[in-house]
């Protein structure tokens, strides 16, 4: 007898991120050696919206960088839907950044002289989907962010907030577990900065995606269904965040 | 998939900089062009000697006086041009006796066909009305039938009867005909025409018409050029009042080996002239020239090759320099698509193609610019190029390589950036 598991029951929401004791030390063996993060635990289930909220250097981007397979641990164990990174070699991880993890990033960092189709296609591109196949996807998403009327656009013709909104599309190309978004907001004025919360808003209710936002804006964590507050390398704090009203 | 997408970014890449990739490849053109330029020319040489070679037939046997030298090493230098007769002119008491012929043919029976003996009488204007030909008369041994490939178009070539009795017959060019006479060449069989050579009146009876193919040196001169007129070799000596020759052309039999036969006669001739102060026999085959020929130009290509590849060499380092610049340029650029999922053997094809497809580029222009140069140089040398094909495709191979192990050390570079420092880097 087969059971069906509703994914918007809390209770049966499938794990995303696990993270249990995860140190992150810099040089190593030297003088000068230092300890980033100092035992993390965290988890993350489907369909949440979670903010990593915390000043500079408190960890926040190491974290990050944890969780976007840039890079690897000290020690600890870290677990993406379901596969454990510590034995993945180079080229494994680079196949689940690929496949799992989709990165917004501050700067955006669309690749210049490649049109907002292209850039749509490129993580798509290393995932060997067929050249059909890739045009249609990027399209789709492209018209799920409004921004089909620029697909032959280049980067340096689009706005700050329109070419946030392609790197969005382009993060949601493999249909990965989570979406990693550092500071999507932080080189964005407030009005267009809000249009692009809004989308996170919309994409996590509408479509179910997992987001973890890291920001130093405590407003923007409030919007988020939980805030972890990080310092020193530590997690000082979790809590469930307010709600907001997507209208 | 990934292959054609990578080529097509690299153009994207070129393009964005132009005149950056124009000069990076400069290095590469200039090698490639004068590789090709040079393969060109001498291909074109090659060609051109060998099918005139065919013409006047390979296995052909030149033997000709040459005067003695001083330094017997000079002549192991193969052929020193300009040195011939350069002091003292040979005399009708050095040059080749029919006795000389008569004792080569039979020393050489099994390997000579026939000797060829040619004997130049002058030029002329031959008129009629108000239409003019001129005509250069060459008095021709039967042997020389044998030696040239000359096709009759009507009439006979020169006969043995017309030889022997040193007869007033002629055997013209088809243009002759159409410039003097303009009637079917049949028709002119048994007619005569009269000239003046060295102020001596001559008349001859035309025995013969043959098809008159312009010479490549003619061709590129144009105009009016004068056609040879045979005549039989005795008549000319009568007009020259001499019985000896300064050259002789010797056609070899079938299946012997002309360069060692030439040696031989070379050889055997000199030992007629040992007690001749001034001249010797120097014999030698078509077949040897053209392999001097071959040898000149392989000596050529191998120098020009040198210098091409240091500039190809150069141009490789241009490529690796630019190709580092490129991706520090580029690192934001390396380090997303290092998040995005790219594998660090997926940037280094990335930067690899790039590299290959600026040096393929480069050398699809040098090669363009090489025919171009090489097109240009057998034109002036005065004959039909035509490009070589292996080089070429070996050019285009070179370049691609080039692109390939220059390009392998900044692409590895870029492989191998960590991702959080090349998305970091302003």
């Amino acid at each position: 007898m087969v059971i069906s598991m509703s994914n918007t029951s809390a209770e049966t929401r499938k794990n995303i991120l696990h993270l249990s004791g995860i140190i992150k030390r810099f040089y190593i063996g030297k003088p000068n050696e230092l300890q980033i993060l100092n035992g993390i635990n965290l988890d993350v289930n489907e369909g949440e919206f979670v903010s990593i909220v915390g000043a500079s250097g408190s960890g926040k981007t190491t974290l990050m960088n944890m969780i976007g397979l840039l890079d690897r641990p000290t020690e600890g164990k870290y677990i993406i839907d379901g596969v454990d990174i510590d034995d993945a070699t180079d080229q494994e991880l680079s196949y689940i950044r690929n496949q799992k993890i989709g990165f917004v990033f501050q700067t955006y960092n669309l690749v210049s002289k490649t049109n907002a189709l292209k850039n749509v296609e490129l993580p798509m591109l290393y995932a060997g989907v067929s050249k059909k196949e890739r045009t249609e996807r990027a399209v789709e998403l492209l018209k799920l962010v409004e921004m089909e009327d620029r697909m032959k656009h280049m980067p340096e013709e689009l706005s700050g907030g329109q070419k946030q909104r392609v790197a969005i599309a382009r993060a949601l190309a493999n249909n990965p577990a989570i979406i990693l978004a550092d500071e999507p907001t932080g080189a964005l004025d407030s009005k267009t900065g809000r249009t692009v919360m809004d989308l996170f808003h919309r994409l996590n209710r509408e479509q179910g995606k997992t987001i973890v936002l890291i920001t130093h804006s405590e407003e923007l964590a409030e919007e988020t269904s939980r805030i972890i507050t990080l310092k020193d390398g530590n997690i000082i704090g979790e809590r469930a965040g307010g709600s907001y009203d997507l209208s | 998939m990934i292959f054609l997408e990578n080529i097509r970014m690299a153009f994207t890449s070129l393009l964005a900089n132009k005149s950056r990739a124009l000069l990076t490849m400069l290095g590469i053109i200039i090698g490639i062009a004068s590789v090709i330029a040079i393969t060109t020319v001498g291909n074109s040489l090659t060609m051109s000697i060998s099918t005139s070679m065919q013409a006047m037939g390979a296995n052909n046997i030149n033997v000709m006086l040459t005067q003695k030298q001083q330094e017997a090493d000079e002549r192991e230098n193969g052929i020193v041009f300009g040195q011939i007769i350069k002091n003292k002119r040979a005399t009708e008491n050095d040059n080749f006796t029919d006795e000389m012929i008569y004792a080569l043919l039979t020393e050489f029976t099994d390997s000579i066909e026939a000797v060829s003996v040619s004997e130049s009488v002058g030029s002329a204007t031959v008129k009629k009305n108000t239409d003019s030909a001129d005509i250069s008369i060459t008095g021709v041994s039967l042997g020389y039938f044998m030696a040239n490939d000359i096709t009759m178009v009507a009439g006979n070539k020169i006969s043995l009867e017309e030889s022997q009795n040193a007869r007033n017959v002629a055997m013209v060019a088809d243009k002759f005909v159409d410039e003097i006479f303009d009637c079917p060449y049949i028709e002119v069989i048994g007619k005569d025409f009269t000239t003046t050579i060295n102020g001596q009146h001559v008349q001859y009876v035309i025995c013969g018409v043959y098809e008159y193919v312009e010479s490549e040196m003619a061709a590129m001169f144009g105009g009016n050029t004068s056609t040879t007129c045979y005549i039989p070799l005795t008549t000319a000596q009568d007009f020259n009042h001499s019985r000896n020759y300064a050259n002789l052309s010797i056609v070899s039999k079938v299946g012997v080996d002309s360069e060692d036969l030439a040696r031989r006669i070379e050889n055997y001739l000199n030992g007629f002239y040992r007690s001749n102060q001034y001249f010797e026999v120097m014999a030698f085959s078509m077949a040897s020239m053209v392999s001097i020929m071959g040898d000149m130009m392989g000596t050529l290509t191998t120098a020009i090759s040198i210098v091409a590849g240091i500039a190809l060499l150069v141009g490789g380092i241009g490529v690796m320099n630019i190709m580092l610049v490129s991706i520090t340029e580029r690192t934001r650029e390396i380090g997303t698509r290092k998040a995005l999922g790219a594998t660090n053997s997926s940037i280094r094809i990335q930067f690899i193609t790039e590299s290959m497809i600026m040096c393929l580029v480069g050398g699809i222009i040098g090669v363009i610019l090489g025919i171009g140069l090489g097109a240009l140089g057998a034109e002036l040398l005065g004959y039909a190029a035509s490009p070589s094909i292996g080089s070429i495709f070996v050019a285009l191979l070179f370049s691609l390589g080039i692109g390939l192990f220059f390009g392998y050390y900044p692409a590895n570079k870029a492989a191998k950036m960590n991702p959080i420092e090349a998305l970091r880097y302003e």
